[in-house]
């Protein structure tokens, strides 16, 4: 065994202990551990990417002394230690992000379990994303839940302690259901780590015994991450949690909690269900219906919305409906789209989080639209940064958005009966995206003479300053060289099973 | 359908106390209600998984008079899985119990609706 193959349990196991120790520490020490943690996790995680690449098979690590079917698994492949690594840079990028405004919104003798919560909830993504066993991805989901929970209450108001109450009500019945399908699927299969699982319920399906039994594992499961990962109908605590929290917060629930758990999900399509029988099952249709929905609802709140970062909050709603319509497409070419959207979105919405934040700080803490007016000019790069966003959420080429909705369009043509409901969807949803997004460009840059408002220069904000170039480089990267990540993701799904 | 359901009462009764749990935990306006809600659901599953891991007539892995035969033994790893889930939910609880108390302590009420009618008016 190669030494390499250590890395994922051991960026697990330093995040958990990042977590404990980071409890006994002053602010300013845990915020140095946490950028460290990060850091060396994304350098982990790049090497067990490299390493992956070059012997071209995914890995199993076994953790304990107890071999497959009884013990406990880590499972590496490609899209495994290319979305840790993702997750680590977005996570990061956040943190920076966000550094200033969480002085200011968090109470010093507070700021440090910040960091703890952070740590923690790396881990779980982690864990999440690599582990290949389905209890330990429920166990790893509620501490994702509980520190995410964390994260939106750590700003002590109203609304938020509301919003986390909320959040955790709607995850809570998420998981339940999770952990009731997974209880049904050990009950059917009797393993609990994803490759017999899916040994067994190929038997299990082709006998054509249990035919409803299996059905209903699949859809309490996609249901369950479905509602922890905000689908249309499930989306009420999202405008607050997003909307009200310290912006970190807000970045990285947007752009890593929900995505945490998708990728479980398209985990359990591909590594325990089997991708055809997922795709043989009403389910899909059920995800992709919801998908287009929540592609129109979420666009259409966002325009009723008054206040901008729910309007992003809502704009949300309407690509984890992309994402979904990618998943219910049932085809590998829809589910690349959609990972390829996880990663579009997740560089995106955190942009447009933290360039809005910069926009309310100079027009007095306000969040209407009508006191953004100019904003733009006295912040030059938030209003860039904003702009850029809104460019990639709406789809114009050379920005992330656009190769998303290339994808899905592509992907879509390939389906019968799909394919009208999805393109005219994406289409309807694109106008709606423009209309609000442009909406607010266009008012951030329309000129205002007030002096009430004071400005503010890169020299007060470079850290911040930086960061938002960081971010716009990665959409940019995502945007142009697409090709060979699509291909990447291409070879980590097939990698899959 | 019907033999089968008798067979299988515990299963059906784990099922039926998971909707009750399920349908507290998303309908009741009342925060303690909807823990007591939480706490039906993940209990209803624990039966579930207690029901289906035990055989009857046999008894827990711990060999004493050295039988060996695992025809004599359950499988230990429901048990396992209930004590963990155990665990997780009494952490959650406890996490949503100390939410109420913030939510109860600013608006002295522990009705959700009611706490975001007001926080519309505030208007924040």
């Amino acid at each position: 065994m190669d030494f390499v193959q250590n890395f994922p349990a051991i960026s697990i196991l330093l995040c958990l202990f990042a977590g404990i120790i980071s409890s006994g520490l002053k602010s300013k020490a845990a915020k140095y551990v946490n950028t460290a943690l990060i850091i060396v996790v994304a350098v982990l995680s790049a090497c067990t990417l490299f390493y992956v690449l070059n012997t071209g098979e995914a890995f199993v690590y076994v953790m304990g002394k107890f071999p497959a079917p009884w013990g406990n698994e880590i499972r590496a492949g490609v899209l495994e230690a290319f979305m840790a690594l993702f997750f680590c840079i977005i996570m990061l990028l956040s943190m920076f992000g966000g550094r200033k405004k969480l002085v200011d919104e968090v109470e010093e003798s507070k700021t440090f379990l910040y960091y703890v919560l952070t740590n923690l909830l790396l881990s779980s993504l982690l864990a999440l994303v690599y582990t290949n066993d389905l209890f330990t991805a429920y166990v790893f989901v509620e501490i994702n839940t509980i520190s995410a929970c964390g994260l939106i209450m750590i700003r002590q108001n109203g609304r938020t302690i509301e919003a986390a109450a909320r959040y955790m009500i709607m995850s809570l019945l998420g998981s339940g259901l999770l952990l009731m399908g997974i209880c049904m699927l050990y009950d059917l299969t009797g393993h609990l780590l994803m490759s017999n699982i899916k040994e067994q319920v190929t038997i299990i399906a082709s006998s054509g015994e249990y035919g409803i039994p299996l059905l209903v594992t699949i859809a309490l499961m996609s249901v369950g991450l479905a509602i922890k990962s905000a689908l249309f109908p499930f989306h009420a605590w999202l405008p607050d949690a997003y909307g009200y929290s310290t912006v970190s917060s807000a970045a990285i629930l947007s752009s890593l909690v929900s995505k945490g758990y998708i990728f479980l999900l398209i985990k359990i399509i591909y590594r325990v269900i089997g991708f055809d029988i997922f795709g043989a099952s009403e389910i899909i249709d059920v995800l992709f219906i919801f998908g287009l929905m929540g592609m129109i609802f979420g666009s259409l709140s966002a325009i009723k919305e008054n206040d901008v970062r729910r309007m992003i909050a809502f704009s949300s709603v309407a690509q984890i409906g992309y994402i979904y319509m990618g998943i219910g497409m049932g085809t590998q070419d829809g589910m690349a789209a959609s990972v390829f959207h996880i990663l579009s979105h997740a560089a995106t919405k955190s942009l447009l989080f933290i360039a809005a934040i910069g926009l309310t700080d100079v027009s007095a803490g306000s969040r209407k639209f009508i006191d953004l007016t100019g904003a733009a000019y006295r912040n030059k790069w938030a209003g860039v940064a904003f702009t850029v966003g809104s460019l990639s959420m709406v789809g114009v080429p050379l920005f992330s958005g656009f190769i998303s909705k290339l994808l899905f369009a592509q992907a879509a043509v390939q389906v019968n009966g799909k394919m009208l409901p999805a393109l005219i969807v994406l289409g309807i949803s694109t106008i709606l995206n423009a209309i609000y997004f442009m909406k607010t460009v266009i008012r951030i840059y329309t000129p205002i003479e007030t002096d009430q408002y004071s400005s503010i220069t890169f020299k007060n904000m470079k850290l911040y300053a930086v960061t938002l170039v960081c971010f716009i480089v990665l959409n940019v990267i995502l945007g142009v060289s697409s090709q060979p990540i699509v291909d990447l993701i291409g070879q980590g799904l097939a990698m899959f099973s | 359908m019907g033999a089968n359901l008798l067979a299988n009462y515990g299963e059906a009764v784990a099922m039926i106390l998971f909707g009750i749990g399920f349908g507290n935990l998303l309908l009741q306006s009342n925060l303690i209600k909807k823990i007591i809600g939480l706490n039906i659901m993940d209990t209803a599953i624990y039966l579930f998984l207690a029901e289906k891991g035990y055989i009857e007539g046999r008894i827990a892995p711990i060999v004493i008079d050295g039988v060996q035969s695992t025809e004599a033994y359950i499988n230990p790893i429901p048990s396992g899985l209930v004590l963990t889930g155990i665990v997780v939910s009494v952490s959650v609880s406890a996490l949503m119990l100390s939410i109420t108390i913030r939510l109860y302590r600013r608006y002295h009420t522990l009705d959700l609706d009611e706490i975001s009618t007001r926080l519309k008016k505030e208007g924040l």
